[in-house]
């Protein structure tokens, strides 16, 4: 059996028929959003037919959702998988390039209607690498700090940076206007036939993050696999050890730090060019750990592991709006004269934790996990046995 | 900046931040204690302590009490408190201890890295809030009013009520009882053996998986009074109660120096006061603002907390 | 890198045939098994100040379909949990099922604005049974309707009333910054001048502990708080209050118009307390939503829940009369004219979806042995 495994791995196949399973999965990836392509895909189940789309929410939409929050993963994973830092509060870098776009595209920004600073709304393909630059500089400015900070320590200081953005943006009287929000955020360019390409249907802004995140990946592969990469990976491993070793810890950490919050705040671009709107509420802490509990659930410190987990966390509660209605179970029980709505829309987050549990007793590396890590811990087990 | 502000009310913010501070303080000892032993932050911790304020509403409805009754005497008041303490504390330590049979023993018989056990944690702490959300419809609850409101003493003008005097009393009696539990018992010895040691402990004979479970037990134990002094201060209870107080409760314990009992209590008494008189200098929409300003900048100066790690050494 | 191991090959089966489809549409009579929507936060933190207008509709549509069994009406919830960036998706799949006619929602501002829009592209008529954001009226959408009198409606009214009727010569303005609470606020202050203002602060959602801003108001020496928000955080703001001893009186919008407002805060502690509604004092009969509504769904009906059943009356009696599609429901509400049975309100909307302002009439409602009691309708001036 593990002959066979060893034989299909990707890895260890010829090369044309590697890039042709690359090249058939992307096919697909770009195909899927389309109605006539997805509502074939299903489990055939005797009795049901189980689609495995989204029936009660656009599957485009959520599909979109799952790109950006991807590139969150993607992101944070260099700063978890590879560098070891734990981060609590990696939506703020996405807070930041959302609102950076939202602020220079809006014709309802403050900048233009209080400050003056402005003429008109810019493009959001300008407002795009502003965004990112000022997400690595937040993240510059808040490594600098705090990065000589370890472990849970520095979890607190990002966790309090990111409610802190949350706190600035929930401001009324301040240029991010609260909960009121910023309207009519600029779209991406590009018209197709006169009609605008960019506009309500989110497929266009599916492929566009899918690229994206094409690019990114390659880019964050290249950085793991040169002297930086080696260099997180002896930090994540040993710091004291690395530092002794003539490592400059201090500078890859901030370089981990910053190149994942300008990830996150590319995600916060493309996000605020589809939404059309942006208010505070979308900051929350919650969206931190949901992009945490992603890279740790697909499995830290690799890169497939990252998509992977950032593609269920959004795909498994929203597929499970629909699972009452396949089913036909009930929305409602009563109980001693009070009804109780069990319908799995409302509970689809309590089953989402249940699936959190259960996979990390399984799967403790997560999904995914990166093999070279893997083998580290198995090794470290036999060194210390950690509580029991 | 609204330094008259802050002047005029000094006295009665302090008593109120000192009243908040006791109630963090309770809470934050569960994040330290299990911290001290298993260095892991267990997440769950917050709605371990919501569960505690449905519970101490629960007992208060068996003694025919709502939010519409009159003030019962002072001698049912205090019975109601003291049934509400133990129901919430036992139900509290039940859960606790649940969540560390289902989400977290698993993990280390497997020898889980460490974040994994933090997404075992936040996966319970949806199901807790999720659940609780279900069965409450989401809707807040009122609880009975039980102390009489009429103030006891007053400090620099500033009238003191019975229920703050409660509260700090007796969130000051479980430090106590903690601190010497921990201290000077038996189970306490080793607790301190697990979190310096936790291989060294077990060849001297202490049993890991008792020790732990007692930890969590402990936790619950101090969440469900922080509970059911919450529900009083506040007045009412939801679903959703745990998140900020369980935020608030994990920054004070890393305030104080996480692992650290008594830094968790002096984190939670700054927190609370720091919050106070900053909504007063700032305006309250700023008050979680600096109280994180306030969180990092010290950590800045002293990297591992106000008391530094005491329970358990750092581990490197 | 391994691919083949496990289930992931597994997972991606493609269905057999067509017929599984989970939405095979087919022709036929059309008026028959159509669908109303309900889009707002379900779950979640904000939910619930939204499941109580869901609730609303669920009644009033099981009531329907109990009188009409051969013909009856699908409920159909969107949870958007009621942030903005949920709500493009939810809004898209509603827009794409045919069968869903008409839309009560969405719930909050935010995502009114993200919805809205596509609603707008999809012809789906839409009433808003909380939403009171003025500027969602202004943005061109033909779909768009408003169930309740928008911020300007109620702000002014809620001050007017604090400085023509109560006479207070200070009052302490607080509001808990969602846009809801900002809105009515800043109307109000507009009202009061800054002579009155004793002072001002602002509290958030899910905050529990309001310790230092009551310690503010009690120094501030002002016997009237206006509150803009929700009964969340303003009946436990209330409760420690007293609890410290200020025995002034606490105004609010229909944020607090409900009966959590009077049970969480306790009979004692809220008594005297002022909602203002725009709706009429017929509010008072309220018919049997009361009852029906406790009947069904074991709790008291909280904010919104009486507006949100009436909406959803108005499609419904649309639908009895034979208006099938979007497009006949929309020109409908165009028309339409009466008083809802459970809120009293008059609906009749203007080309821009606000309620007409002539039926826009604002009651101060007191908190008076454990019910809201009609004080009196608030001058317009």
């Amino acid at each position: 059996m593990s002959a066979l495994r060893e034989r299909l791995r990707i890895s260890n196949l010829p090369k044309p028929a590697r890039y042709s399973l690359g090249a058939l999965g992307l096919v697909f990836l770009f195909l899927l959003p389309n109605k006539w392509f997805y509502e074939y895909l299903g489990i055939p189940l005797g009795f049901a037919y189980i689609p495995l789309y989204t029936t009660k929410n656009d599957m485009a939409s959520v599909l979109f959702i799952c790109t950006w929050i991807i590139l969150l993963s993607l992101g944070l994973n260099v700063v978890v998988g590879y560098a070891g830092l734990l981060d609590l509060g990696f939506f703020g870098f996405f807070a930041v390039g959302a609102y950076v776009v939202a602020l220079l595209t809006s014709p309802e920004s403050k900048l233009l209607t209080e400050y003056n600073w402005l003429e008109s709304p810019w493009p959001w393909l300008v407002a795009v690498p502003i965004g990112i630059a000022l997400s690595l500089l937040a993240g510059v400015l808040l490594g600098w700090p705090t990065l000589r900070l370890r472990g849970d320590y520095l979890a607190i200081v990002t966790l309090g940076f990111a409610e802190m953005i949350r706190i600035v943006a929930k401001q009324q009287d301040w240029i991010l206007n609260g909960d009121r929000g910023i309207p009519e955020v600029g779209h991406p360019p590009g018209s197709v036939g006169g009609e605008p390409l960019f506009s309500f249907d989110a497929k266009p802004y599916y492929w566009l993050a899918l690229c994206v995140i094409i690019l990114a990946v390659f880019l964050i592969r290249n950085l793991v696999r040169s002297r930086v990469g080696r260099a997180w990976v002896a930090i994540r491993e040993d710091e004291d050890a690395a530092e002794l070793m003539g490592v400059p810890t201090f500078r890859f950490k901030l370089w981990a730090f910053a190149i994942g919050a300008a990830v996150g705040g590319l995600s916060g671009t493309l996000w605020a060019g589809q939404a059309n709107f942006v208010n505070s509420t979308t900051f929350s802490l919650e969206n931190s750990i949901l992009v945490l509990s992603a890279v740790l659930l697909g499995g830290a410190g690799n890169i497939a592991g990252a998509i992977l987990g950032g593609f269920l966390v959004i795909y498994i509660p929203e597929w499970l709006r629909s699972v009452g209605d396949v089913f036909g179970l009930p929305e409602t029980v009563t109980v001693g004269g009070s009804t109780y709505d069990i319908s799995p829309t409302s509970l689809r987050f309590a089953i989402f934790g249940i699936v959190l549990i259960v996979v990390m007793i399984f799967r403790p590396q997560g999904l995914w996990p990166n093999r070279r890590r893997a083998a580290e811990i198995q090794h470290r087990k036999k060194e210390v046995a950690v509580g029991e | 900046m609204n330094i008259g502000e802050l002047l005029r009310s000094f006295p009665e913010l302090t008593v109120t931040g000192v009243t908040q501070g006791a109630i963090y303080a309770l809470v934050a000892l569960g994040y330290t204690l299990v911290y001290g032993v298993l260095r892991l932050i267990n997440f769950a911790h917050s709605e371990v302590f919501m569960v505690g304020t449905f519970a101490a509403l629960f007992t208060w409805g068996l003694f025919g009490l709502d939010s519409n009754t009159e003030r019962p005497s002072i001698g049912v008041a205090l019975l109601a408190i003291l049934a509400a303490i133990v129901v919430a504390a036992v139900t509290s330590a039940a859960v606790a201890l649940l969540i560390e049979v289902t989400a977290y023993r698993p993990l280390r018989h497997r020898n889980a890295p460490p974040l994994a056990f933090l997404i075992t944690a936040i996966g319970a702490s949806f199901v807790l809030m999720e659940v609780a959300g279900s069965l409450t419809v989401r809707r807040p609850f009122g609880v009975p009013a039980l102390l009489p409101s009429k103030p006891l003493f007053d400090i620099g003008g500033w009238a003191v009520t019975p229920t703050q005097v409660t509260t700090v009393v007796v969130a000051i009696a479980m430090l106590v009882g903690l601190d010497y539990f921990v201290q000077k018992t038996r189970a306490g010895r080793g607790i301190r053996a697990v979190a310096q040691d936790p291989n060294t402990a077990a060849l001297m004979g202490v049993n890991k998986s008792r020790v732990i479970a007692l930890v969590f037990i402990l936790g619950g134990l101090m969440a469900g009074v922080a509970a059911v002094f919450n529900d009083i201060k506040t007045g009412s209870t939801k679903f959703n109660v745990g998140f900020l107080l369980g935020l608030k409760a994990f920054s004070a314990a890393v305030l104080g120096g996480i692992g650290n009992l008594r830094g968790a209590a002096l984190g939670g008494l700054l927190l609370g006061l720091i919050e106070n008189y900053a909504s007063a200098l700032f305006g309250s929409n700023w008050r979680d603002f600096v109280a994180f300003v306030a969180l990092i900048a010290l950590l800045m100066f002293r990297p591992t907390g106000l008391l530094g790690e005491s329970l358990g050494r750092a581990r490197a | 890198m391994r691919v083949f191991g496990g289930v992931a090959a597994a997972v991606l089966i493609a269905g057999s045939a067509a017929a599984c489809k989970a939405d095979s549409e087919d022709g036929g009579s059309a008026a028959c098994g159509l669908k109303i929507g309900v889009f707002g936060a379900l779950s979640g933190d904000n939910a619930g100040l939204f499941v109580p207008a869901k609730n609303g509709v669920d009644l009033a549509i099981s009531q329907y379909n109990e009188k009409n069994k051969d013909c009856t009406v699908e409920l159909t919830t969107f949870d958007s949990q009621g942030s903005p960036d949920k709500a493009g998706g939810l809004a898209t799949s509603a827009s794409q099922d045919t069968k869903i006619v008409a839309m009560i929602g969405p719930g909050f501002s935010g995502e009114s604005e993200v919805a809205n829009a596509i609603f707008d592209q999809a012809k789906l008529p839409a009433i808003t049974p909380s939403a009171t954001r003025p500027s969602l009226s202004t943005k061109g959408w033909k779909i768009f309707h408003r169930g309740v009198g928008n911020d300007l409606s109620q702000g002014p009214a809620a001050a007017r009333y604090i400085k023509n009727v109560m006479k207070a010569e200070k009052v302490y303005v607080i509001n808990d910054q969602t846009a809801y609470g900002a809105g009515l606020t800043d109307e109000a202050k507009k009202v009061f001048g800054a002579g009155m203002i004793a002072g001002e602060d602002k509290t958030s959602e899910k905050q529990t502990d309001f310790a230092g801003t009551v310690t503010k108001v009690k120094t501030s020496g002002a016997q009237v708080i206006f509150y803009g928000g929700y009964t969340a955080e303003a009946s436990l703001f209330l409760k420690q209050l007293r609890a410290q001893g200020w025995t002034g009186t606490l105004v609010g919008g229909d944020g607090i118009n409900d009966t959590n407002m009077l049970s969480v805060t306790g009979q004692k502690d809220v008594e005297g307390t002022i909602a203002t509604c725009p709706c009429a004092p017929a509010t008072n009969a309220k018919g049997t939503f009361v009852a029906d509504y406790k009947k069904k769904f074991s709790v008291d009906p909280a904010v919104y829940a009486d507006v949100a059943y009436d909406l959803a009356n108005i499609f419904l009696e649309g639908i009895k009369d034979g208006k099938s599609t979007r497009e006949d429901l929309n020109t409908f509400l165009g028309s339409y004219n009466k008083a809802g049975s459970a809120s009293g309100v008059t609906y009749k909307w203007e080309a821009s979806g606000e309620l007409d302002p002539a039926q826009v009439v604002v009651w101060a409602y007191e908190a008076k042995g454990g019910a809201w009691v009609p004080k009196q309708e608030i001058p317009k001036s």
